[in-house]
Protein backbone atom coordinates (compact mmCIF):
# COMPACT_ATOMS: atom_id res chain seq x y z
CA UNK A 1 0.00 0.00 0.00
CA UNK A 2 1.23 3.24 -0.61
CA UNK A 3 0.45 6.24 0.66
CA UNK A 4 -0.76 9.10 -1.90
CA UNK A 5 1.48 11.60 -2.64
CA UNK A 6 0.99 14.88 -2.79
CA UNK A 7 -1.39 15.44 -6.27
CA UNK A 8 -4.02 12.28 -5.55
CA UNK A 9 -4.45 13.32 -1.66
CA UNK A 10 -6.22 16.74 -2.97
CA UNK A 11 -7.04 15.47 -6.54
CA UNK A 12 -9.25 12.52 -5.36
CA UNK A 13 -11.51 14.82 -2.34
CA UNK A 14 -12.05 17.73 -4.92
CA UNK A 15 -13.57 14.96 -7.38
CA UNK A 16 -16.33 14.22 -5.03
CA UNK A 17 -16.48 17.77 -3.12
CA UNK A 18 -16.04 20.31 -6.16
CA UNK A 19 -19.48 18.84 -7.70
CA UNK A 20 -21.10 18.47 -4.55
CA UNK A 21 -20.69 22.08 -3.05
CA UNK A 22 -21.52 23.01 -6.45
CA UNK A 23 -24.94 21.19 -6.14
CA UNK A 24 -25.23 23.26 -3.08
CA UNK A 25 -24.66 26.58 -4.78
CA UNK A 26 -26.78 25.95 -7.88
CA UNK A 27 -29.23 25.17 -4.90
CA UNK A 28 -29.23 27.99 -3.30
CA UNK A 29 -29.28 30.89 -5.74
CA UNK A 30 -31.79 29.17 -8.21
CA UNK A 31 -32.62 32.43 -10.11
CA UNK A 32 -28.90 33.58 -11.12
CA UNK A 33 -29.11 32.13 -14.53
CA UNK A 34 -25.27 32.55 -15.62
CA UNK A 35 -24.58 30.73 -12.83
CA UNK A 36 -26.99 28.11 -13.55
CA UNK A 37 -25.86 27.72 -17.29
CA UNK A 38 -22.25 27.86 -16.62
CA UNK A 39 -21.71 25.93 -13.76
CA UNK A 40 -22.22 22.59 -14.68
CA UNK A 41 -19.99 23.34 -18.13
CA UNK A 42 -17.14 25.21 -15.82
CA UNK A 43 -16.76 22.39 -13.19
CA UNK A 44 -16.28 20.05 -16.13
CA UNK A 45 -13.33 21.46 -17.55
CA UNK A 46 -11.97 22.04 -14.33
CA UNK A 47 -12.22 18.59 -12.76
CA UNK A 48 -11.12 16.48 -16.50
CA UNK A 49 -7.25 17.92 -16.40
CA UNK A 50 -6.85 16.56 -12.97
CA UNK A 51 -7.18 13.37 -14.25
CA UNK A 52 -4.00 13.17 -16.10
CA UNK A 53 -2.07 14.09 -13.02
CA UNK A 54 -3.82 11.03 -11.32
CA UNK A 55 -3.26 8.40 -14.12
CA UNK A 56 0.32 8.94 -14.20
CA UNK A 57 1.11 8.88 -10.17
CA UNK A 58 -1.28 5.39 -10.40
CA UNK A 59 0.88 4.17 -13.91
CA UNK A 60 3.93 4.59 -11.92
CA UNK A 61 3.16 3.95 -8.33
CA UNK A 62 0.87 2.13 -8.47
CA UNK A 63 -2.66 1.98 -6.13
CA UNK A 64 -3.29 4.85 -3.92
CA UNK A 65 -4.94 4.25 -0.73
CA UNK A 66 -6.74 7.75 0.85
CA UNK A 67 -7.59 7.55 4.64
CA UNK A 68 -9.90 10.02 5.10
CA UNK A 69 -9.92 12.42 8.02
CA UNK A 70 -6.68 9.85 8.64
CA UNK A 71 -8.76 7.37 10.18
CA UNK A 72 -7.73 3.73 8.96
CA UNK A 73 -9.94 0.86 8.45
CA UNK A 74 -11.79 -0.53 9.96
CA UNK A 75 -12.22 2.43 12.19
CA UNK A 76 -12.57 4.77 9.05
CA UNK A 77 -13.54 4.81 5.44
CA UNK A 78 -11.15 4.37 3.06
CA UNK A 79 -10.70 5.49 -0.85
CA UNK A 80 -8.90 2.98 -3.09
CA UNK A 81 -7.61 4.39 -6.42
CA UNK A 82 -5.81 1.40 -8.65
CA UNK A 83 -5.73 1.59 -12.62
CA UNK A 84 -9.47 0.55 -12.79
CA UNK A 85 -10.91 3.00 -10.81
CA UNK A 86 -8.49 6.09 -12.31
CA UNK A 87 -10.06 4.43 -16.15
CA UNK A 88 -13.98 4.68 -14.73
CA UNK A 89 -12.94 8.55 -12.56
CA UNK A 90 -11.31 9.53 -16.32
CA UNK A 91 -14.53 8.09 -18.38
CA UNK A 92 -16.42 9.93 -15.97
CA UNK A 93 -14.81 13.58 -15.83
CA UNK A 94 -15.14 13.28 -19.76
CA UNK A 95 -18.13 12.60 -20.10
CA UNK A 96 -19.13 15.28 -17.27
CA UNK A 97 -17.11 17.73 -19.28
CA UNK A 98 -18.91 16.99 -22.31
CA UNK A 99 -22.39 16.69 -20.67
CA UNK A 100 -21.82 20.04 -19.07
CA UNK A 101 -21.24 21.39 -22.38
CA UNK A 102 -23.99 20.10 -24.21
CA UNK A 103 -26.49 21.67 -21.10
CA UNK A 104 -24.67 25.04 -21.20
CA UNK A 105 -25.17 24.77 -25.79
CA UNK A 106 -28.99 23.75 -25.39
CA UNK A 107 -29.32 26.81 -22.73
CA UNK A 108 -30.08 29.14 -25.13
CA UNK A 109 -33.06 27.73 -26.59
CA UNK A 110 -35.87 27.94 -23.75
CA UNK A 111 -37.71 24.35 -24.38
CA UNK A 112 -34.10 22.25 -23.61
CA UNK A 113 -33.04 24.56 -20.94
CA UNK A 114 -32.50 22.12 -17.79
CA UNK A 115 -33.89 23.31 -14.37
CA UNK A 116 -32.41 24.17 -11.44
CA UNK A 117 -33.57 21.10 -9.68
CA UNK A 118 -31.73 19.15 -13.20
CA UNK A 119 -28.64 20.93 -12.39
CA UNK A 120 -28.55 20.07 -8.71
CA UNK A 121 -29.71 16.17 -9.23
CA UNK A 122 -27.00 16.35 -11.81
CA UNK A 123 -24.13 17.57 -9.93
CA UNK A 124 -24.87 15.58 -6.86
CA UNK A 125 -25.00 12.59 -8.90
CA UNK A 126 -21.87 13.12 -10.75
CA UNK A 127 -20.08 13.98 -7.09
CA UNK A 128 -21.28 10.08 -5.66
CA UNK A 129 -20.35 8.58 -8.90
CA UNK A 130 -16.96 9.85 -8.84
CA UNK A 131 -16.72 8.52 -4.62
CA UNK A 132 -18.39 5.38 -5.88
CA UNK A 133 -15.23 4.93 -8.11
CA UNK A 134 -13.27 4.81 -4.87
CA UNK A 135 -14.60 3.91 -1.81
CA UNK A 136 -13.52 0.93 -0.17
CA UNK A 137 -16.10 0.68 2.51
CA UNK A 138 -19.53 -1.58 1.90
CA UNK A 139 -21.80 0.80 3.96
CA UNK A 140 -20.19 4.10 2.41
CA UNK A 141 -20.88 2.44 -0.76
CA UNK A 142 -24.97 1.66 0.11
CA UNK A 143 -25.40 5.54 0.90
CA UNK A 144 -23.59 6.75 -2.36
CA UNK A 145 -25.64 4.53 -4.18
CA UNK A 146 -28.57 5.32 -2.83
CA UNK A 147 -27.62 9.21 -3.47
CA UNK A 148 -26.76 7.86 -7.49
CA UNK A 149 -30.68 6.43 -7.51
CA UNK A 150 -32.06 9.23 -6.20
CA UNK A 151 -30.21 11.73 -8.52
CA UNK A 152 -31.04 9.21 -11.09
CA UNK A 153 -35.15 9.33 -10.84
CA UNK A 154 -34.77 13.26 -10.89
CA UNK A 155 -33.07 13.19 -14.20
CA UNK A 156 -35.67 11.31 -15.71
CA UNK A 157 -38.53 12.93 -14.62
CA UNK A 158 -39.25 15.21 -18.00
CA UNK A 159 -42.31 16.20 -19.60
CA UNK A 160 -45.55 13.92 -19.97
CA UNK A 161 -47.07 11.03 -18.00
CA UNK A 162 -44.62 7.91 -19.39
CA UNK A 163 -41.44 10.24 -17.99
CA UNK A 164 -43.41 10.15 -14.97
CA UNK A 165 -44.36 6.37 -14.78
CA UNK A 166 -40.43 5.42 -15.94
CA UNK A 167 -39.06 7.67 -13.17
CA UNK A 168 -41.13 5.62 -10.58
CA UNK A 169 -40.92 2.05 -11.91
CA UNK A 170 -36.71 2.96 -11.62
CA UNK A 171 -37.02 4.68 -8.25
CA UNK A 172 -38.88 1.27 -6.84
CA UNK A 173 -36.31 -0.90 -8.62
CA UNK A 174 -33.58 1.47 -7.60
CA UNK A 175 -34.76 1.46 -3.98
CA UNK A 176 -35.14 -2.56 -4.12
CA UNK A 177 -31.85 -3.11 -5.20
CA UNK A 178 -30.37 -1.06 -2.66
CA UNK A 179 -32.01 -3.11 0.43
CA UNK A 180 -30.67 -6.35 -1.22
CA UNK A 181 -27.35 -4.94 -1.34
CA UNK A 182 -27.93 -3.54 2.32
CA UNK A 183 -28.95 -7.15 3.63
CA UNK A 184 -25.95 -8.46 2.11
CA UNK A 185 -23.68 -5.57 3.62
CA UNK A 186 -25.25 -6.89 6.80
CA UNK A 187 -24.56 -10.71 6.29
CA UNK A 188 -21.05 -9.88 5.57
CA UNK A 189 -20.96 -7.58 8.48
CA UNK A 190 -21.81 -11.25 10.20
CA UNK A 191 -19.68 -13.19 8.45
CA UNK A 192 -16.33 -11.14 8.53
CA UNK A 193 -16.76 -8.28 11.11
CA UNK A 194 -16.05 -6.05 8.78
CA UNK A 195 -16.97 -3.62 6.18
CA UNK A 196 -13.59 -2.65 4.53
CA UNK A 197 -12.89 -4.36 1.36
CA UNK A 198 -9.47 -4.69 2.05
CA UNK A 199 -9.98 -6.44 5.14
CA UNK A 200 -13.14 -8.27 3.40
CA UNK A 201 -11.11 -9.86 0.99
CA UNK A 202 -8.66 -11.69 3.71
CA UNK A 203 -11.66 -12.43 5.60
CA UNK A 204 -13.80 -14.12 3.17
CA UNK A 205 -17.41 -14.67 2.73
CA UNK A 206 -20.62 -17.09 3.37
CA UNK A 207 -22.99 -17.55 -0.26
CA UNK A 208 -25.93 -15.82 1.57
CA UNK A 209 -23.70 -12.31 1.60
CA UNK A 210 -21.94 -13.12 -2.01
CA UNK A 211 -25.51 -13.19 -2.95
CA UNK A 212 -27.53 -10.64 -1.75
CA UNK A 213 -24.86 -8.13 -2.54
CA UNK A 214 -24.25 -9.63 -6.64
CA UNK A 215 -28.29 -9.17 -6.85
CA UNK A 216 -28.52 -6.21 -5.44
CA UNK A 217 -25.93 -4.50 -8.17
CA UNK A 218 -27.51 -6.30 -10.57
CA UNK A 219 -30.70 -4.36 -10.62
CA UNK A 220 -28.57 -0.97 -9.84
CA UNK A 221 -26.58 -2.60 -13.35
CA UNK A 222 -29.63 -3.31 -14.91
CA UNK A 223 -28.18 -6.95 -15.95
CA UNK A 224 -30.46 -9.11 -17.18
CA UNK A 225 -32.99 -10.72 -15.97
CA UNK A 226 -32.97 -7.60 -13.97
CA UNK A 227 -33.15 -4.87 -16.26
CA UNK A 228 -36.94 -4.18 -16.85
CA UNK A 229 -36.49 -0.59 -15.65
CA UNK A 230 -34.24 0.64 -17.72
CA UNK A 231 -35.28 0.72 -21.17
CA UNK A 232 -37.95 3.01 -20.38
CA UNK A 233 -36.54 5.21 -17.95
CA UNK A 234 -33.41 5.86 -19.98
CA UNK A 235 -35.91 6.60 -23.33
CA UNK A 236 -38.11 8.95 -21.26
CA UNK A 237 -34.83 11.12 -20.06
CA UNK A 238 -34.32 14.45 -21.30
CA UNK A 239 -31.52 13.95 -23.79
CA UNK A 240 -28.47 15.05 -21.58
CA UNK A 241 -29.80 12.50 -18.83
CA UNK A 242 -30.54 9.59 -21.20
CA UNK A 243 -26.37 9.89 -21.77
CA UNK A 244 -25.45 10.08 -18.25
CA UNK A 245 -27.72 7.65 -16.92
CA UNK A 246 -26.70 5.02 -19.67
CA UNK A 247 -22.64 6.02 -20.07
CA UNK A 248 -22.30 6.27 -15.99
CA UNK A 249 -24.64 5.41 -13.83
CA UNK A 250 -25.70 1.71 -14.81
CA UNK A 251 -21.92 1.57 -15.51
CA UNK A 252 -21.06 2.64 -11.58
CA UNK A 253 -23.07 -0.23 -10.57
CA UNK A 254 -20.89 -3.16 -12.89
CA UNK A 255 -17.77 -1.34 -11.36
CA UNK A 256 -18.61 -2.16 -8.11
CA UNK A 257 -19.87 -6.02 -9.54
CA UNK A 258 -16.21 -6.25 -11.36
CA UNK A 259 -14.76 -4.88 -7.56
CA UNK A 260 -16.37 -7.29 -5.40
CA UNK A 261 -15.65 -10.38 -7.78
CA UNK A 262 -12.44 -9.48 -8.51
CA UNK A 263 -11.08 -9.39 -5.11
CA UNK A 264 -14.01 -9.43 -2.04
CA UNK A 265 -15.37 -12.89 -3.70
CA UNK A 266 -12.33 -14.37 -5.13
CA UNK A 267 -12.52 -17.13 -2.08
CA UNK A 268 -15.91 -18.05 -3.08
CA UNK A 269 -16.57 -18.91 -6.37
CA UNK A 270 -16.74 -22.68 -7.68
CA UNK A 271 -16.01 -22.95 -11.62
CA UNK A 272 -20.00 -24.05 -12.07
CA UNK A 273 -21.20 -20.35 -10.52
CA UNK A 274 -18.66 -18.62 -12.64
CA UNK A 275 -19.82 -20.35 -15.85
CA UNK A 276 -23.27 -19.71 -14.45
CA UNK A 277 -22.77 -16.32 -13.96
CA UNK A 278 -21.24 -15.89 -17.56
CA UNK A 279 -24.30 -17.73 -18.41
CA UNK A 280 -26.57 -15.10 -17.18
CA UNK A 281 -24.17 -12.06 -18.43
CA UNK A 282 -24.08 -13.38 -21.94
CA UNK A 283 -27.52 -14.07 -22.10
CA UNK A 284 -28.03 -10.55 -21.63
CA UNK A 285 -25.77 -9.38 -24.20
CA UNK A 286 -27.89 -11.65 -26.48
CA UNK A 287 -31.35 -10.74 -25.43
CA UNK A 288 -30.72 -7.07 -25.13
CA UNK A 289 -29.27 -6.84 -28.72
CA UNK A 290 -32.28 -8.94 -30.09
CA UNK A 291 -34.78 -6.42 -28.24
CA UNK A 292 -32.32 -3.85 -30.11
CA UNK A 293 -32.97 -5.30 -33.38
CA UNK A 294 -37.02 -4.94 -32.70
CA UNK A 295 -37.61 -1.41 -31.13
CA UNK A 296 -39.37 1.39 -33.06
CA UNK A 297 -38.16 4.33 -31.38
CA UNK A 298 -34.27 5.87 -31.71
CA UNK A 299 -33.87 6.01 -28.30
CA UNK A 300 -35.22 2.82 -27.33
CA UNK A 301 -32.71 1.29 -29.48
CA UNK A 302 -29.91 2.52 -27.93
CA UNK A 303 -31.54 1.89 -24.32
CA UNK A 304 -31.66 -1.71 -25.22
CA UNK A 305 -28.24 -1.62 -26.09
CA UNK A 306 -26.87 -0.94 -22.54
CA UNK A 307 -28.58 -3.43 -21.35
CA UNK A 308 -26.54 -5.89 -23.84
CA UNK A 309 -23.39 -3.92 -23.29
CA UNK A 310 -23.66 -4.34 -19.73
CA UNK A 311 -23.51 -7.98 -20.00
CA UNK A 312 -20.07 -8.13 -20.84
CA UNK A 313 -19.20 -7.46 -17.27
CA UNK A 314 -20.22 -11.11 -15.71
CA UNK A 315 -17.88 -12.71 -18.47
CA UNK A 316 -14.80 -11.72 -16.21
CA UNK A 317 -14.61 -13.53 -13.35
CA UNK A 318 -15.17 -16.92 -15.77
CA UNK A 319 -12.21 -15.82 -17.89
CA UNK A 320 -10.00 -14.53 -15.17
CA UNK A 321 -6.72 -13.53 -16.13
CA UNK A 322 -4.74 -9.87 -16.50
CA UNK A 323 -6.21 -10.12 -20.72
CA UNK A 324 -10.09 -10.76 -19.77
CA UNK A 325 -9.28 -7.82 -17.13
CA UNK A 326 -8.00 -5.34 -19.54
CA UNK A 327 -10.58 -6.30 -22.11
CA UNK A 328 -13.38 -5.52 -19.73
CA UNK A 329 -12.14 -2.46 -18.35
CA UNK A 330 -11.55 -1.07 -21.95
CA UNK A 331 -15.24 -2.30 -22.71
CA UNK A 332 -16.78 -0.18 -19.87
CA UNK A 333 -14.59 2.84 -20.71
CA UNK A 334 -15.60 2.71 -24.81
CA UNK A 335 -18.95 2.10 -24.22
CA UNK A 336 -19.15 4.90 -21.67
CA UNK A 337 -17.98 7.16 -24.02
CA UNK A 338 -19.87 5.67 -27.54
CA UNK A 339 -23.20 5.85 -25.51
CA UNK A 340 -22.82 8.88 -24.47
CA UNK A 341 -22.50 10.47 -27.92
CA UNK A 342 -24.98 7.95 -28.92
CA UNK A 343 -28.23 9.25 -26.84
CA UNK A 344 -26.51 13.26 -27.49
CA UNK A 345 -27.04 12.83 -31.15
CA UNK A 346 -30.35 11.09 -31.20
CA UNK A 347 -31.45 13.25 -28.97
CA UNK A 348 -30.40 16.41 -31.37
CA UNK A 349 -32.40 14.29 -33.76
CA UNK A 350 -35.27 14.46 -31.75
CA UNK A 351 -35.02 18.07 -31.19
CA UNK A 352 -34.56 18.65 -34.47
CA UNK A 353 -37.01 16.71 -36.24
CA UNK A 354 -39.51 16.10 -33.38
CA UNK A 355 -39.79 12.44 -34.18
CA UNK A 356 -37.97 9.45 -33.18
CA UNK A 357 -39.80 6.23 -34.84
CA UNK A 358 -37.39 4.89 -37.30
CA UNK A 359 -39.93 4.66 -40.02
CA UNK A 360 -39.73 8.84 -39.57
CA UNK A 361 -36.28 9.07 -40.32
CA UNK A 362 -35.56 8.74 -43.77
CA UNK A 363 -33.60 11.42 -45.39
CA UNK A 364 -31.64 12.00 -42.54
CA UNK A 365 -28.58 12.26 -43.47
CA UNK A 366 -29.56 15.01 -45.79
CA UNK A 367 -31.00 17.39 -42.99
CA UNK A 368 -28.53 16.05 -40.11
CA UNK A 369 -25.91 14.56 -41.41
CA UNK A 370 -23.65 15.36 -38.73
CA UNK A 371 -25.29 14.08 -35.90
CA UNK A 372 -26.05 11.02 -38.18
CA UNK A 373 -22.10 10.30 -38.62
CA UNK A 374 -21.44 10.63 -34.87
CA UNK A 375 -24.44 8.41 -34.13
CA UNK A 376 -22.57 5.73 -36.54
CA UNK A 377 -18.86 6.33 -35.08
CA UNK A 378 -19.97 5.62 -31.90
CA UNK A 379 -21.97 2.37 -33.27
CA UNK A 380 -19.13 1.25 -35.36
CA UNK A 381 -16.92 1.39 -31.84
CA UNK A 382 -20.14 -0.46 -29.73
CA UNK A 383 -20.08 -2.97 -32.53
CA UNK A 384 -16.31 -3.47 -32.60
CA UNK A 385 -14.61 -2.36 -35.76
CA UNK A 386 -10.84 -1.67 -35.84
CA UNK A 387 -9.51 0.96 -35.00
CA UNK A 388 -11.91 1.82 -32.23
CA UNK A 389 -11.55 1.14 -28.78
CA UNK A 390 -14.66 -1.24 -28.94
CA UNK A 391 -12.77 -3.23 -30.89
CA UNK A 392 -9.57 -3.68 -29.06
CA UNK A 393 -11.46 -4.45 -26.02
CA UNK A 394 -13.45 -7.59 -28.00
CA UNK A 395 -10.14 -8.64 -29.49
CA UNK A 396 -8.56 -9.21 -25.94
CA UNK A 397 -11.50 -10.87 -24.97
CA UNK A 398 -11.88 -13.09 -27.80
CA UNK A 399 -8.27 -13.52 -26.75
CA UNK A 400 -8.44 -14.34 -23.09
CA UNK A 401 -11.47 -16.59 -23.95
CA UNK A 402 -9.43 -18.66 -26.25
CA UNK A 403 -6.30 -18.75 -24.03
CA UNK A 404 -8.45 -19.88 -20.77
CA UNK A 405 -9.78 -22.71 -23.12
CA UNK A 406 -13.11 -21.24 -23.26
CA UNK A 407 -13.75 -20.67 -26.65
CA UNK A 408 -17.61 -20.78 -26.58
CA UNK A 409 -16.85 -17.50 -25.12
CA UNK A 410 -15.50 -15.81 -27.74
CA UNK A 411 -17.59 -16.91 -30.04
CA UNK A 412 -20.37 -15.58 -28.23
CA UNK A 413 -18.33 -12.18 -27.89
CA UNK A 414 -17.76 -12.48 -31.71
CA UNK A 415 -21.19 -12.98 -32.73
CA UNK A 416 -22.58 -10.08 -30.37
CA UNK A 417 -20.29 -8.39 -32.02
CA UNK A 418 -22.43 -8.23 -35.41
CA UNK A 419 -25.71 -8.06 -33.51
CA UNK A 420 -24.60 -4.63 -31.92
CA UNK A 421 -23.57 -3.79 -35.80
CA UNK A 422 -26.93 -5.16 -36.76
CA UNK A 423 -28.66 -2.65 -34.64
CA UNK A 424 -26.56 0.29 -35.77
CA UNK A 425 -27.10 -0.14 -39.24
CA UNK A 426 -30.40 -0.65 -39.01
CA UNK A 427 -30.82 2.63 -37.99
CA UNK A 428 -28.68 4.02 -40.84
CA UNK A 429 -30.77 2.05 -43.18
CA UNK A 430 -33.48 3.65 -42.14
CA UNK A 431 -32.18 7.24 -41.79
CA UNK A 432 -30.75 6.68 -45.71
CA UNK A 433 -33.47 5.14 -46.88
CA UNK A 434 -36.08 6.27 -49.94
CA UNK A 435 -38.27 8.10 -50.05
CA UNK A 436 -36.80 10.66 -48.69
CA UNK A 437 -39.37 12.11 -46.16
CA UNK A 438 -38.24 15.58 -45.92
CA UNK A 439 -38.02 16.98 -49.31
CA UNK A 440 -41.58 18.41 -49.29
CA UNK A 441 -42.49 19.55 -46.46
CA UNK A 442 -39.82 20.66 -44.12
CA UNK A 443 -40.26 19.30 -41.08
CA UNK A 444 -36.75 19.87 -39.09
CA UNK A 445 -35.45 22.67 -37.44
CA UNK A 446 -31.47 22.48 -37.13
CA UNK A 447 -31.56 25.67 -35.91
CA UNK A 448 -32.54 24.24 -32.33
CA UNK A 449 -29.47 23.26 -32.19
CA UNK A 450 -26.32 25.20 -31.02
CA UNK A 451 -22.52 24.16 -32.33
CA UNK A 452 -22.14 22.79 -28.57
CA UNK A 453 -24.85 20.69 -28.86
CA UNK A 454 -23.07 18.86 -31.81
CA UNK A 455 -19.66 19.40 -30.43
CA UNK A 456 -20.40 17.36 -27.55
CA UNK A 457 -21.30 14.28 -28.77
CA UNK A 458 -18.66 14.67 -31.66
CA UNK A 459 -16.02 14.80 -29.00
CA UNK A 460 -17.00 11.68 -27.15
CA UNK A 461 -17.33 9.69 -30.60
CA UNK A 462 -13.98 10.84 -31.65
CA UNK A 463 -12.91 10.06 -27.82
CA UNK A 464 -13.84 6.24 -28.28
CA UNK A 465 -12.52 5.74 -31.49
CA UNK A 466 -9.30 7.05 -30.39
CA UNK A 467 -8.91 5.26 -27.36
CA UNK A 468 -8.39 2.41 -29.43
CA UNK A 469 -5.22 3.75 -30.95
CA UNK A 470 -4.50 4.75 -27.26
CA UNK A 471 -5.21 0.99 -26.30
CA UNK A 472 -1.32 -0.01 -25.77
CA UNK A 473 -1.26 2.90 -22.70
CA UNK A 474 -4.53 2.01 -21.36
CA UNK A 475 -4.04 -1.48 -20.97
CA UNK A 476 -0.92 -1.39 -18.61
CA UNK A 477 -2.81 1.28 -16.38
CA UNK A 478 -6.07 -0.94 -16.42
CA UNK A 479 -3.69 -3.53 -14.31
CA UNK A 480 -2.09 -0.97 -12.36
CA UNK A 481 -2.77 -2.10 -8.54
CA UNK A 482 -5.16 -4.45 -9.67
CA UNK A 483 -5.53 -7.43 -6.82
CA UNK A 484 -6.75 -9.87 -9.46
CA UNK A 485 -5.48 -12.83 -9.24
CA UNK A 486 -3.69 -13.07 -12.53
CA UNK A 487 -3.41 -17.20 -12.75
CA UNK A 488 -6.93 -18.67 -13.51
CA UNK B 1 -33.62 -15.56 22.35
CA UNK B 2 -31.41 -13.85 19.40
CA UNK B 3 -32.18 -16.56 16.61
CA UNK B 4 -35.53 -15.56 17.07
CA UNK B 5 -35.45 -11.81 15.84
CA UNK B 6 -32.94 -13.19 13.50
CA UNK B 7 -35.87 -15.27 11.94
CA UNK B 8 -38.14 -12.75 12.35
CA UNK B 9 -35.97 -9.99 10.56
CA UNK B 10 -35.81 -12.59 7.70
CA UNK B 11 -39.76 -12.88 7.36
CA UNK B 12 -40.15 -9.33 7.44
CA UNK B 13 -37.80 -9.15 4.35
CA UNK B 14 -39.72 -11.57 2.52
CA UNK B 15 -43.15 -10.21 3.31
CA UNK B 16 -41.35 -6.78 2.24
CA UNK B 17 -40.09 -7.94 -0.72
CA UNK B 18 -43.02 -9.42 -1.96
CA UNK B 19 -44.78 -6.75 -1.17
CA UNK B 20 -42.64 -4.40 -3.39
CA UNK B 21 -43.18 -6.87 -6.19
CA UNK B 22 -46.67 -8.32 -5.98
CA UNK B 23 -48.49 -4.70 -4.53
CA UNK B 24 -50.16 -2.73 -7.31
CA UNK B 25 -50.09 0.82 -5.38
CA UNK B 26 -47.22 3.18 -5.22
CA UNK B 27 -48.04 3.90 -1.06
CA UNK B 28 -48.18 0.30 -0.76
CA UNK B 29 -44.61 -0.49 -2.34
CA UNK B 30 -42.95 1.98 -0.59
CA UNK B 31 -44.55 0.73 2.76
CA UNK B 32 -43.15 -2.54 1.73
CA UNK B 33 -39.34 -1.10 1.10
CA UNK B 34 -39.86 0.28 4.47
CA UNK B 35 -40.62 -2.72 6.24
CA UNK B 36 -37.57 -4.16 4.47
CA UNK B 37 -35.15 -2.07 5.53
CA UNK B 38 -36.96 -2.35 9.30
CA UNK B 39 -36.43 -5.85 8.84
CA UNK B 40 -32.34 -5.20 8.03
CA UNK B 41 -32.36 -2.86 10.93
CA UNK B 42 -33.43 -5.63 13.44
CA UNK B 43 -30.76 -7.89 11.84
CA UNK B 44 -28.31 -5.37 12.38
CA UNK B 45 -29.23 -4.71 16.09
CA UNK B 46 -29.49 -8.84 16.72
CA UNK B 47 -25.70 -8.75 14.85
CA UNK B 48 -24.44 -5.59 17.65
CA UNK B 49 -26.06 -7.88 20.59
CA UNK B 50 -23.94 -10.93 20.01
CA UNK B 51 -24.77 -13.71 22.49
CA UNK B 52 -25.06 -10.93 24.76
CA UNK B 53 -22.27 -11.58 27.29
CA UNK B 54 -19.50 -8.42 25.61
CA UNK B 55 -20.58 -5.19 25.16
CA UNK B 56 -22.76 -4.64 22.04
CA UNK B 57 -20.51 -3.91 19.08
CA UNK B 58 -21.11 -0.27 17.98
CA UNK B 59 -20.53 -0.26 14.04
CA UNK B 60 -23.75 -2.05 13.44
CA UNK B 61 -25.55 0.64 15.77
CA UNK B 62 -24.04 2.69 13.49
CA UNK B 63 -25.13 1.62 10.54
CA UNK B 64 -28.63 0.97 11.64
CA UNK B 65 -28.65 5.00 12.43
CA UNK B 66 -27.27 5.78 9.04
CA UNK B 67 -29.92 3.40 7.98
CA UNK B 68 -32.55 5.15 9.21
CA UNK B 69 -31.71 8.47 8.32
CA UNK B 70 -31.43 7.17 4.35
CA UNK B 71 -34.67 5.25 4.70
CA UNK B 72 -36.46 8.56 6.08
CA UNK B 73 -34.83 10.94 3.37
CA UNK B 74 -35.36 7.93 0.69
CA UNK B 75 -39.16 7.93 2.23
CA UNK B 76 -40.14 11.39 2.10
CA UNK B 77 -38.33 11.84 -1.59
CA UNK B 78 -40.37 8.70 -2.70
CA UNK B 79 -43.70 10.19 -1.44
CA UNK B 80 -43.21 13.33 -2.71
CA UNK B 81 -42.44 11.82 -6.36
CA UNK B 82 -45.41 9.78 -5.52
CA UNK B 83 -47.57 13.05 -4.76
CA UNK B 84 -46.32 15.22 -7.94
CA UNK B 85 -46.78 11.48 -10.28
CA UNK B 86 -50.47 11.39 -9.46
CA UNK B 87 -51.09 15.08 -9.90
CA UNK B 88 -49.22 15.09 -13.07
CA UNK B 89 -51.19 11.68 -14.25
CA UNK B 90 -54.01 10.78 -12.09
CA UNK B 91 -52.43 7.36 -11.09
CA UNK B 92 -51.40 6.04 -7.96
CA UNK B 93 -50.17 2.13 -9.57
CA UNK B 94 -48.32 1.75 -12.47
CA UNK B 95 -50.98 -0.29 -13.77
CA UNK B 96 -53.06 2.59 -13.69
CA UNK B 97 -55.53 2.85 -16.77
CA UNK B 98 -54.81 6.47 -15.92
CA UNK B 99 -51.19 6.11 -17.34
CA UNK B 100 -52.58 3.51 -20.38
CA UNK B 101 -53.39 6.60 -22.68
CA UNK B 102 -49.97 8.16 -22.43
CA UNK B 103 -48.07 5.02 -23.47
CA UNK B 104 -47.83 5.09 -27.55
Amino acid sequence: MIEPSLTPAWALPALVFVPMLGALVLWLLPRWQPLQRWLPAVLGLVLLPLMWPLGHAVAVDGAVTLALGGHRAPLGIEWYVDGLAVLLLGLNQTVAAAVGGYLWGAWPHAAQRHSPGFGVCWLLLWGALNALAMSADLFNIYVLLEIVSLGGVVLVVGRGAGAFAAAMRYLLFALTGSLIYLLGVALAYADAGTLSLRLLADAGLGAPAVTALTLGLMFKAALWPLHGWLPAAHAAAPTAASAVLSALVVKAAAYLLLRLWSDVFSGSWTPALLQALAVIGMTGVLFGSVQALRQVHLKRVIAYSTVAQLGYVLLLPALAGALAWQGVALHLLSHGLAKAAMFLAAGNVIIAIRDDRLDNLAGLDRVLSGNLFIFAAAGMSLAGMPPAAGFVAKWWLVRAAVDAGQWWWAIAVAASGLLAAGYVIRVLRAALASPDSFAEAPRHRARDLSPAMVAAPALLAAAAVALGLGAAWLGPLALAGSTWSLAP
Amino acid sequence: MTALYAVTAGLLFGAGLYGVLARPGLIQRLLALNVMASSIFLYLVVLAAGDGSAAADPVPQAMVLTGIVVAVSVTAFALGLVRWFRSETGAASLESDALRRDDD
